[in-house]
């Protein structure tokens, strides 16, 4: 088998005037993930449509087990599951006759493909609305069916476009242990997503695209210091209108106060005793310090760095919110950032 | 990147020519049929263009005209009607055909099957099947309503079911312009503005429901040569029902059983490839 299972060479696609894709590349070594970050247009969707031969690219190649996507798209069916942005699922089957459709529409026995369907309909945790109608499915039952299509077959090569963009945090938490899941039996995953504690806790790699082209690319750790800089926090015991002063000097930048007046926050270079410098300043000042953080860089901040302007969240999204602090053991630092703009 | 891909065995070359066989198109097929069959049965409403409406016909065309049409040579209307009738419900139910394919572009599902190693044909040709399938059971109601209401015949069994066949293989060749339409339309509601724009006035600019004899020459000459007027004719003999276009000098008049069998084939022979390359057409991006 090949030890490129995705590769992607300066793919191009416009839709009319709009260009959706300017000479991206990247490439996912076999069983890793590839985590396609960026937000909402960034052309992550038509990145995936190439590769799954749902969309011709306008130039470059792709391919996909070592199989080229434009020249043999029917052998590169055979290899890849796909679970699609809107969930591609028959809102007039049930659940268990689509995932008995797909099996059978991809060369699998009746038999067969009833088995496969009842044991995913198991794991996805849809065995008691396996004979429902889809259409009375909620969005989590129906990003979970489509993730069950797409594994039918056990496709080494896995395409999951956005697959937790509109759940609930729950649902999120089982397609996350799903996706581990399917990367601990060996497959090949590329995952898109505008979730950055996603990428971070999925992704080996991470691809950052913005407007069709790539911005940044690394495992997640080495994007995070590329920002350079990690982010300061302190809690003061009661307001202190002229905190923001006394720390300025420490942090070289800008200095955020809160409403209340009783937290601060500052973008610092990582300088060893950073901390407690801020701390004597601060008790010199006779201000009162309940707590101080000194965090790594979220990938909000990487691609702040990169680009200028924060990821889009919370927009084209049923009101989903970011998962809370701690829930993803490696997203630390994302979520808690999360919860920072939340009070901003 | 390059030197990556140079480097690579040719290992994965042989996995690439990928045909189907037989036995797997045949099951995509019958996948497909069975997919779209249920999809009727949970939604019977869509039932109605091929239960409801034959038995609302028969009873409006007999009741309301029947006794206000003379067929010329003689004989009774609802004899003459019965072939007109199943022409008519099993023309105008191909539109079900072209809604059901502009519905399943619509939405989400078509991408489904588009990444699936699935016979593609199968999306086009399980839908035509199940279509048929439906129009059997129309042109079973049509028959039934039409006993019910007196229509008789002294062709034997064999005829008879020919006479049936004659419709519904036109039916199913029609089945596939409709599918060129489903495919070339942007919405389910625009593919159903087809059916009342063509299929109708297909329908009724015939021998279906009245005699030609009385019409304007003009008319006369393009009713003659529809390909409706040649089924319901071939029909009509077929059964022994009388059938005044026989005095009619027009070829497919004198010949319909001919004429509506070449008329099949040649639309069944136009429009399937094209579907097919209509199908492929709006399945690229």
């Amino acid at each position: 088998m090949a030890d490129t299972m995705i590769e992607a060479d300066g793919l191009a696609k416009s839709y009319g005037e709009t260009c959706a894709l300017a000479g991206v590349s990247f490439s996912v070594p076999a069983r890793s993930v590839l985590g396609l970050l960026g937000p909402n247009g960034a052309g992550k969707t038509t990145a995936v449509r190439i590769l799954t031969t749902l969309a011709l690219p306008d130039a470059g190649r792709a391919r996909v087990a070592g199989i080229d996507v434009v020249a043999h798209p029917a052998a590169v069916r055979r290899q890849i599951g796909v679970a699609a942005q809107d969930a591609t699922v028959d809102g007039l089957l049930t659940g268990a006759q689509n995932l008995v459709l797909a099996g059978e529409l991809s060369g699998m026995r009746a038999g067969q493909a009833r088995a496969r369907a009842a044991e995913l309909l198991e794991l996805f945790e849809l065995a008691g609305a396996a004979d429902r109608v889809v259409k009375g499915y909620s969005g989590g039952m129906r990003r979970r069916l489509d993730l069950a299509a797409s594994l039918v077959t056990r496709p080494p090569v896995l395409f999951l476009d956005e697959p937790t963009t509109g759940l609930d945090p729950v649902s999120r938490q089982r397609v996350w242990e799903v996706i581990r899941e399917l990367i601990g039996s060996g497959a090949t995953v590329l995952l898109t997503t505008q979730y950055l504690d996603e990428a971070d806790a999925l992704a080996d790699r991470i691809v950052v695209v913005n407007h069709g082209q790539v911005i940044a690319e690394g495992p997640p750790r080495e994007l995070k210091e590329r920002s350079r800089s990690a982010h300061v926090e302190v809690t003061l015991a009661e307001p202190g209108p002229d905190a923001a002063e006394v720390i300025a000097p420490l942090v070289g930048g800008r200095v955020s106060v809160s409403a209340d007046g009783v937290r601060l926050g500052a973008a610092v270079d990582s300088v060893p005793g950073l901390a407690t410098a801020l701390v004597r300043a601060l008790d010199q000042a006779g201000l009162l310090v309940d707590n101080i953080e000194v965090r790594r860089p979220s990938l909000d901040d990487v691609f702040f760095a990169l680009t200028g302007a924060h990821i889009p969240t919370g927009n084209n999204r049923s009101g989903a919110k970011q998962p809370s602090a701690g829930q993803a053991g490696h997203g630390t630092g994302a979520a808690e950032h999360v919860s920072e703009g939340a009070q901003a | 990147m390059t030197p990556a891909i140079a480097q690579r065995p040719p290992d994965a070359a042989g996995a690439r020519l990928i045909t189907h066989s037989v036995a797997e198109r045949v099951r995509n097929v019958v996948s497909m049929t069975r997919r779209n069959l249920v999809h009727i049965s949970r939604e019977p409403m869509q039932l109605s263009d091929v239960t409801i409406q034959p038995v609302l016909f028969t009873v409006l065309f007999i009741y309301l005209f029947g006794g206000a049409i003379p067929i010329p040579g003689g004989g009774s209307y609802t004899d003459f009607i019965l072939a007109g009738l199943l022409a008519l419900n099993l023309v105008t139910s191909t539109m079900g055909t072209a809604v059901g394919l502009a519905t399943d572009l619509h939405e989400g599902i078509i991408d489904r099957f588009r990444v699936l190693p699935m016979w593609r044909p199968a999306v086009l040709v399980g839908r035509s099947l199940a279509d048929l399938l439906t129009a059997c059971l129309c042109a079973l109601v049509v028959g039934v309503t039409g006993l019910a209401v007196g229509w008789r015949t002294s062709a034997g069994p064999l005829p008879i079911i020919a006479g049936f066949a004659l419709v519904l293989f036109f039916a199913y060749s029609l089945s596939w312009v409709a599918a060129c339409v489903g495919l070339n339309s942007n919405s389910p509601e625009s593919a159903a503005s087809f059916g009342f724009i063509v299929l109708f006035p297909l329908a009724f600019v015939s021998n279906a429901m009245v005699p030609t004899q009385h019409m304007p020459g003009w008319l006369q000459a393009a009713a003659d040569w529809n390909p409706v007027s040649a089924v319901t004719a071939g029909a009509r003999q077929l059964w022994d029902n009388p059938n005044p276009s026989a005095s009619i000098a027009a070829w497919p008049m004198q010949h319909p059983i001919e004429a509506s069998l070449a008329w099949s084939v040649l639309i069944l022979a136009v429009a399937a490839p094209l579907a097919s390359r209509y199908f492929r057409r709006r399945t690229t991006e």
